[in-house]
């Protein structure tokens, strides 16, 4: 069949029509697969930033023997394959691995596991980096108050959250549109570890493309809508230097 | 009146240089400097561009690391730090609002936060900063944040300012009030080290004055001996406006 380059164009619109008819009739398979993937992404996020964050901070004011190995390394990971980090995981956890008897593997708690040790290196570079630039400002007011270590930090990290916000969104948008890890160690099983993303993967392998353009959609509109979300929250202070 | 020291009675001063020196890439930039610090007033700190006055600040704030020799207070160097501000010459806003900068200090010390926020809202009033509370502190004007990192400074109650050209910037008005405030917190105890390039104003505020010159003091004394009969001819060039060889 000819059709110049356009076959596809039938699927992406009904792929429109079929995400607007998965939304407004409330899809209960659909909410169940959309939570999931927020809950699992947005755990992950809370998990990674509460360690991410401060390690950032704690890297630019301390200065110790291999700091800038490990900046670069922590940098070098922004860039770990999720395949990898998922198959990782999935030994570790697997029945005969080392956490074989804490029986996460194919649940919600592995899938978490897994992306954060995805998003983890992503956020604490970008914060590193916003952090270091607050600090060669802050660095000589801080020690001049007599700031302890742990003050400096949280002067940091609060003077910086807008710019460690975006870190945290970005960590996010990684997180929500994983497939190769979660996938590994979810099992993309129905009802139990199905997100996003392993659905539109699994719709796709099966022929379905409309449908899983319905859920691409779907996706695509729930970061849209979550970055929106923060910001709108965030700007509530209506603060606009910083 | 504000209330500017905490306890009075046993003071980190005085403050002593013995043949400090500071170096950058193992190059002296400044000293030996031996120079005592204490009782009540205001010292000065004079000298040509790149002479070395900022670096004496440093040094005494704890700032710039000491290579050599010592900088010692009356008491251990962890209780003298709290006790002690600096204004610096361009001035370090924090991003936050003007009344949270200023309360920032006495949060540091432990204060409750709505305290430490009630306290600096009257200190902002009694600097000028009333109307600008809840603005944030970097949109503010350059005299503004002089005024605000003078505040910050001194709502601590430290025993000693040091301050690096706080008026470098700012217009004869700016200049009078801050005046104003340092002559106000000297009257309620606080010791004041101060550098400036305006001669005007180290002869309204001095009681003593430091004149640096290639890095060391070149001379010191009492301001009026200082002023009426400097005893090195660089001094004398110095106070007659002409350049300092
Ligand atoms: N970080 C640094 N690296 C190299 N040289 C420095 C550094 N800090 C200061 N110096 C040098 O030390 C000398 C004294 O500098 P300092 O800033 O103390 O002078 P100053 O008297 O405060 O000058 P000004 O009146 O211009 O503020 C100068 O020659 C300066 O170039
Ligand atoms: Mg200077």
């Amino acid at each position: 069949m000819k059709c110049w380059g356009f076959c596809r164009m039938n699927e992406i619109t009904q792929g429109l029509y079929e995400a607007a008819r998965l939304i407004f009739s409330l899809d209960s398979d659909l909410l169940e697969i959309v939570g999931l993937s927020l809950r699992v992404t947005l755990t992950a996020v809370v998990i990674a930033s509460a360690i991410g964050l401060p390690l950032g901070a704690w890297l630019v004011i301390n200065r110790f023997r291999f700091r800038r190995a490990t900046i670069a390394v922590m940098n070098a990971l922004m860039g770990l394959p999720p395949v990898v980090v998922g198959l990782l995981v999935y030994m570790l956890l697997s029945r005969s691995g080392p956490f074989g008897v804490l029986d996460l593997l194919f649940t919600p708690t592995a899938m978490i596991i897994a992306q954060v040790i995805i998003i983890l290196p992503l956020i604490a570079s970008i914060s590193h980096q916003t952090i270091r630039d607050l600090w060669a400002e802050y660095h000589d007011l801080l020690i001049s108050l007599g700031a302890s270590r742990r003050q400096r930090i949280m002067a940091l990290l609060w003077d910086g959250r807008r710019a460690l916000l975006t870190a945290m969104l970005a960590g996010f948008g990684r997180g929500i549109g994983e497939v190769g890890a979660i996938m590994i160690v979810g099992g993309n099983i129905d009802h139990s570890t199905r997100v996003l993303t392993t659905a539109i993967s699994l719709e796709t392998g099966k022929g379905n493309f409309a449908f899983a353009m319905g859920l691409g959609f779907v996706l695509i509109g729930l970061a849209v809508a979550v970055n929106l979300l923060i910001h709108t929250l965030s700007r509530t202070e209506r603060a606009s230097v910083w | 009146m504000l209330q500017t020291r905490l306890a009075p009675a046993d003071s980190i001063l005085p403050l002593t240089l013995t043949g400090a020196v500071a170096k950058v890439y193992g190059k002296t930039i400044a000293g030996p400097i031996d120079l005592q610090v204490t009782g009540h007033g205001t010292t000065i700190v004079l000298g040509p561009n790149g002479s070395g006055k900022t670096t004496l600040l440093r040094l005494m704030h704890g700032l710039q690391r000491v290579r050599k020799g010592s900088v010692t207070w009356a008491l251990p160097d962890t209780q003298a730090r709290l006790r002690q501000s600096y204004v610096f010459q361009s001035p370090i806003m924090m991003r936050r609002r003007v009344a949270d900068s200023i309360a920032y200090p006495l949060i540091l010390r432990g204060m409750p936060r709505k305290q430490a926020r009630a306290k600096a809202i009257e200190w902002a009033q009694e600097f000028g900063l009333g109307a600008a509370l809840d603005r944030p502190a970097p949109v503010l004007s350059g005299g503004e944040k002089q005024k605000l990192s003078l505040a910050r400074a001194l709502i601590s109650g430290p025993d000693i300012l040091f301050l690096d050209e706080p008026c470098a910037n700012l217009d004869g008005r700016a200049t009078r009030e801050i005046e104003t405030l340092l002559a106000r917190a000297q009257a309620g105890g606080t010791r004041i080290v101060m550098s400036t390039h305006d001669m005007g104003q180290a002869r309204r505020l001095a009681s003593e004055v430091v004149f640096m010159l290639g890095g060391k003091v070149h001379e010191t004394g009492p301001a009026q001996d200082f002023f009426n009969g400097p005893k090195t001819p660089q001094a004398v060039a110095f106070i007659n406006g002409d350049i300092v060889e």
